[in-house]
């Protein structure tokens, strides 16, 4: 599991970097976004997987003497709720730039024109 | 109670006037005295941790090291009332500088949107907490950049966005590296282990991504490009606000990271910062140099001056930290000053290119003062603050007996008279251009908010003593953690 798991994020983490080094400026949003999504896997392994056990809920019923880490999936869950955030504005930053510029060429970002 | 003031008083006014935007004029006023308020608050804050120590305060009275930790020592107060000032500044000189439709669109609610992370992260105790205070304060100054929406904005908000966003997944994963090393996130609590464990992990890979992340925000080298390029781009009173404070919050967090956690390989970091610094310094003030834009090299000395700052945490001694906290403190100030008086320019003569500039010292000499106090001020000419500043730190290198870097910080302040000269001849001394566009009156708001802050920065080098007493206080608990630790923990040093 652990395995598998640090391949996805290292799959994640090179195809966020080969779309954030593209030209067209929708891919570098799609980038950010698996950027984002590594992150929030690599969190969730960093800071030790502990399969098979919910967080809380047979630890409280008395099933099972152990329980998986809380706060990692808190920590998750509110880097993906910002992540979200700042995504949607990101999409509306790359609309009003494509209506005003018309184009989607991140070439168009220097000033030289 | 008065910790979480600072940070609940800016919520509670941007919802409110997120609901009154359309009211320019109760915007206009709601906002300054919101921000009167926020400065005493600070104030008082401040006096308590003077006299009481460091103050704490655990948000649903969870016990440390598991709930969220309020934490405020005498830097944190020091960077909440400089903040507050800056904002009180910026808001008597934003009506009569940014255009209503602006002002309108919700210029005010995301400023308190902003003071509102910023104060957050300055008072937290907690490194996720921190992460989430920055993601507070950055979605807001997103919307800011971008606010209004002309193209020149977009396309310095879509670099800076994208550079800030790669920035926090850095701060992110190194939070989820330190915790799956140390499993806990209190910064008391993970500096005391550090200190204590035998078997303590090598955590300086987490150290260097949170390197990593505070220096894209601090816009050190070789991370700074960003800034030049995004700054300039929105209304001036904006990007004083970002100036004053955004770039300043990177560097609180790398003080105080530096102060907590850095336990393993004191002397690669102390080497690797000062290299940081002065390469930071130097490339800074020789690409300010070749620029004709005044916002363009007022952003370049953003960067060199933040050097300084670098180089007092790197050496570390008690004198050199206090001169840093003291030259944070007068940059935060002179820096908007100078970004504030380049609006007056612009709004007399439209334009901010050095080309079309000119006779402003002849036609108005005292728009050309109001530039000359924190321009000297930044090049540290006496009895100015910036003079203080760098003679104690300085001062503070040579004690240390770190002679090269010193050379450097020496060099790179001629540099900066240089290009504090080169505005001040091409915008004041030389005569007016032929195709320089006729002169425009100046707000009167926007010229006292601009005098205020002058009168700010002369009184912070008049009381210099003082004021480094403070500083010196504050950098004698940055030298100690004990005394942050022992706050939050009740642990004291073994």
């Amino acid at each position: 599991m652990l395995l598998l798991l640090a391949v996805v994020i290292g799959v994640l983490y090179g195809s966020a970097v080969y779309l954030l080094l593209r030209r067209n400026i929708f891919k570098l949003i799609l980038g950010l976004i698996f950027l984002g999504h590594a992150t929030n896997l690599l969190l969730f392994v960093a800071s030790g997987l502990t399969s098979g056990y919910p967080a809380f809920i047979r630890f409280i019923t008395g099933e099972s003497e152990s329980m998986a880490d809380p706060l990692p999936q808190a920590l998750i869950l509110t880097a993906i709720v910002i992540g979200l955030g700042v995504t949607a504005f990101a999409l509306v930053l790359v609309y009003r730039f494509y209506s005003v510029t018309k184009t989607v060429d991140l070439d168009e970002l220097s000033e030289n024109e | 109670m008065i910790l979480v003031l600072p940070i609940i008083l800016p919520l509670v006014f941007m919802v409110l006037l997120i609901f009154t935007r359309r009211w320019l004029f109760f915007q206009q006023a709601f906002s300054l005295l919101s921000a009167v308020a926020l400065t005493v608050v600070s104030a008082l804050l401040l006096s308590q941790v003077a006299t009481e120590g460091i103050l704490t305060i655990q948000l649903g009275t969870w016990p440390a090291p598991y709930g969220i930790t309020l934490v405020a020592d005498l830097l944190s107060a020091i960077m909440l009332i400089t903040t507050s000032f800056v904002a009180v500044v910026v808001m008597v000189y934003s009506p009569g500088f940014i255009d209503k439709e602006r002002q309108t669109a919700g210029y005010y609610p995301l400023v308190f949107g902003l003071l509102m992370g910023v104060n957050g992260a300055f008072l937290t105790g907690d490194i996720f907490n921190m992460y989430v205070w920055y993601e507070v304060m950055l979605t807001s100054s997103f919307v800011l950049i971008a606010l209004g929406g002309s193209a020149e904005q977009l396309r310095g908000s879509v670099k800076y966005v994208t550079i800030s966003f790669v920035a926090s997944i850095f701060f992110v994963s190194a939070i989820g590296i330190l915790y799956g090393q140390t499993g806990t996130l209190n910064m008391a609590d993970l500096a005391y282990k550090m200190r204590t464990w035998e078997n303590m992990p090598y955590i300086n890979g987490a150290l260097m991504l949170f390197f990593v992340a505070f220096s894209v925000k601090a816009a050190l080298f070789p991370f700074f490009f960003w800034l030049p390029a995004s700054y300039h781009t929105p209304p001036v009173p904006i990007t004083a606000l970002f100036a004053g404070t955004l770039t300043k919050v990177g560097i609180y967090t790398m003080f105080r990271f530096y102060s907590l956690f850095v336990v393993q390989d004191v002397m690669f970091w102390k080497l690797f910062l000062l290299i940081i610094a002065g390469l930071t310094m130097s490339v800074g003030v020789l690409m300010a140099a070749s620029q004709f834009d005044i916002r363009k090299i007022l952003s370049f000395h953003i960067i060199s001056q933040v050097g300084y700052m670098v180089m007092g945490l790197a050496i570390f001694s008690v004198n050199s930290l206090a001169a840093a906290i003291y030259f944070t403190v007068h940059n935060m100030l002179s820096k908007t000053n100078t970004f504030l008086a380049g609006g007056l320019v612009f709004q007399r003569l439209g334009s901010y290119d050095l080309k079309y500039l000119g006779g402003l010292y002849k036609a108005a000499p005292f728009l050309a003062l109001l530039f000359f106090i924190p321009a000297m001020s930044l090049a540290g000419i006496p009895p100015l603050p910036g003079f203080f500043g760098k003679l104690f730190l300085i001062k503070g290198g040579f004690a240390a007996g770190e002679y090269l870097i010193t050379a450097v910080a020496i060099a790179v302040g001629f540099f900066t008279l240089f290009s504090m000269i080169k505005i001040w001849n091409e915008a004041y001394f030389k005569k007016t251009p032929e195709d320089a566009q006729k002169a425009q009156p100046v707000n009167r708001s926007a010229i006292a908010a601009t005098t205020l802050l002058a009168a700010a920065v002369i009184l912070l080098g008049i009381f210099a003593g003082p004021a480094m007493e403070l500083t010196h206080q504050a950098a004698m608990q940055l030298k100690d953690p004990y005394q942050y630790i022992d706050a939050i923990l009740n642990q004291t040093s073994p």
